[in-house]
């Protein structure tokens, strides 16, 4: 009785390591492909992406992208994470080599649907990001004396969102002295 | 504070029965009457809170340690169903008062998706609680188990009482038994979706 | 029973959901649209498909006293097997889905057809059985789905015919519970006439 119950255990195991094994790589790949994805979708193209790096800013960790074109650093991808409304709110933010923000994009987000989770489809939201310059702007919503229009309805997925990208401005200026 | 935080977010804004949608078969199949519904909160909040424990354990010195993460689904089931047999000869053994009031329910808990879905969830989703997002530790992981349970014994006792009440109405054909049953879970839900923003 | 009935009956006479009122949590947690409640009826129906054949095929050698571990494992090996598919080929929809493609191992509806039909019945009785029982499922889900989605994005598969946002409820938990109710009372005024 339990030889048998191990026996079908043992099998089960054997053909999962197998399968396992055979779908791993098209795994890694999918996701390299996605991440790929959402770092040319915030930088310009024609740069050539680094592995990624790791920069501490104020004792947080934060991962990056360095993107180069001939031997120059061309733009960078900086992955922020903060709390919105529902849960942790996940930015992919694109800066050029200059400090002006290129474009940004949730990698995750659990907000209300249709209110906050309109951060991923809200048009006049999204686009105000590209080329958005914190030397000149302010990084905060309007309502607390900003130059950032909230989603309607939504201030705290703004103010989240805001501050992903803030927090990212400040990882770029890290990077920036490290280099120098 | 954090601890609070798990707690309240665990019970109200994210319930398991109302938002998440787990262990919503014995929710409908037991909460008739106000006994039973008890009776079954107790059992599952007794199950998940020791499953959580020990596939946290399992998942962090077993399965991630030697690079097995592709047995997760497996491990943990085996190891609640075990789980679920142990309780219930102990129980037998220890406490045959508590063995008869809880003990019908438990071999259903087996296959309550609550169980596996919180064990799943702790071990593989970031929370945040108020601090940047990270990975709980095992006492998080413990207290963020035992709130979920209570969270899910306060929308069943609720709920039975509602549908207590329900039995001795007149209700139209059509609508008799589980159909008036989801209608006013759904209300139910709609009231705690007036908790949500409250933790972050 | 006709080969034919084996397939038919889980679509209407046993429907899983609205007869049977099996695997509740699936149904109303992926349904927010038609197209995520289609592919969790479809990963139903992958994992029943071959569970039921796998454990006809097993259940005379298995010993009487430990087959629900055993059929369990079995459930898992395949529920696992469709994660790593999911995650190689459909990253987007497994993304949706998430917690709840590791959950069709404690889904009722598979383990239920193990113990009820297929650990009785020869092994193409019981791809019929399953496959019957999962286009069931996948019909009553894609249902829900887009009776959500109307009311809650005005789209139906994405597609827009309503401009504005729609009644946001529907997407969210308390539409679930709501509208599956009242197809259950569609359902049985429809069915029992």
């Amino acid at each position: 009785m339990a030889l048998c119950l191990f026996a079908v255990c043992f099998f089960c195991s054997a053909i999962l390591a197998g399968v396992y094994a055979l779908t791993a790589e098209p795994i890694a790949k999918t996701n390299a492909a996605i991440l790929a994805a959402s770092i040319n979708q915030v930088l310009p193209e024609g740069g050539e992406l680094s592995e990624a790096k790791t920069v501490d800013v104020e004792g947080n960790v934060y991962e990056y992208y360095v993107s180069t074109k001939d031997g120059k650093p061309f733009g960078y991808a900086v992955k922020s994470t903060t709390v919105g409304f529902g849960g942790p709110l996940v930015l992919m933010v694109g800066l050029t080599a200059d400090g002006i923000i290129y474009g940004t994009s949730v990698l995750s987000h659990s907000e209300t649907p249709g209110l906050g989770a309109k951060c991923t489809s809200d048009e006049a939201f999204m686009t105000q990001w590209m080329n958005f310059n914190p030397v000149e702007k302010k990084l905060a919503v309007r309502k607390d004396g900003g130059d950032v229009d909230a989603i309607t309805a939504s201030t705290i997925t703004s103010r989240a969102y805001t501050l992903a990208v803030a927090n990212a401005v400040k990882v770029y200026e890290t990077i920036k002295t490290e280099e120098e | 504070m954090e601890y609070l935080l798990i707690i309240i977010s665990a019970i109200f804004v994210n319930n398991i029965l109302l938002s998440q949608f787990l262990g919503v078969c014995p929710f409908l199949g037991v909460s008739n009457k106000l006994s039973t519904a008890t009776g079954m909160s107790g059992a599952v909040c007794f199950v998940i809170t020791l499953a959580t424990l020990v596939t946290y354990l399992i998942n962090k010195y077993l399965l991630v340690a030697f690079g097995l993460e592709f047995l997760q689904t497996i491990a943990f089931i085996l190891v609640i169903a075990a789980l679920v047999q142990m309780v219930e000869i102990v129980l037998k053994k220890v406490s045959p008062s508590l063995y008869a009031a809880l003990g019908i329910f438990l071999p259903l808990i087996t296959t309550n998706c609550a169980v596996l879905g919180v064990a799943i969830n702790v071990v593989t989703k970031e929370f945040t609680f108020g601090l940047p997002s990270h990975m709980l530790s095992l006492t998080e992981a413990v207290v963020y188990a035992f709130a979920t349970s209570v969270g899910y014994g306060v929308a069943m006792i609720i709920f039975s009482g509602i549908r207590e009440h329900l039995a001795m109405n007149d209700v139209p054909k059509a609508f008799k038994g589980v159909p008036i049953a989801l209608v006013s879970a759904g209300i139910l839900a709609l009231a705690f979706m007036g908790f949500s923003g409250l933790v972050k | 029973m006709s080969k034919l009935q084996l397939f038919t009956k889980g679509i209407l006479k046993e429907n899983p959901t609205f007869v049977l009122l099996l695997g509740m949590c699936p149904t109303l947690a992926t349904t927010t649209s038609a197209i995520n409640g289609l592919s969790m009826g479809l990963a139903t129906l992958f994992v029943l498909v071959l569970s039921n054949m796998a454990i006809s095929a097993i259940a005379p050698y298995v010993p009487d006293k430990v087959h629900i571990p055993v059929y369990i494992v079995v459930i898992a090996t395949f529920v696992t097997v469709l994660q790593f598919m999911m995650q190689a080929f459909v990253p987007g929809i497994y993304a949706t889905l998430g917690l709840f493609i590791p959950l069709i191992v404690v889904n009722c509806i598979v383990l239920g057809r193990a113990e009820a039909f297929a650990n009785k019945n020869g092994i193409i009785d019981s791809a019929l059985d399953g496959l019957g029982i999962g286009v069931g499922f996948t019909c009553s889900l894609t249902v829900l789905g887009i009776v959500r989605e109307i009311l809650g994005g005005g789209s139906v598969f994405g597609w827009k015919f309503i401009s504005g946002d729609g009644m946001l409820a529907f997407v969210m938990a308390p539409g679930a519970f709501l509208c599956l109710g009242y197809l259950m009372v569609l359902f049985n005024k429809i069915a029992k006439k």
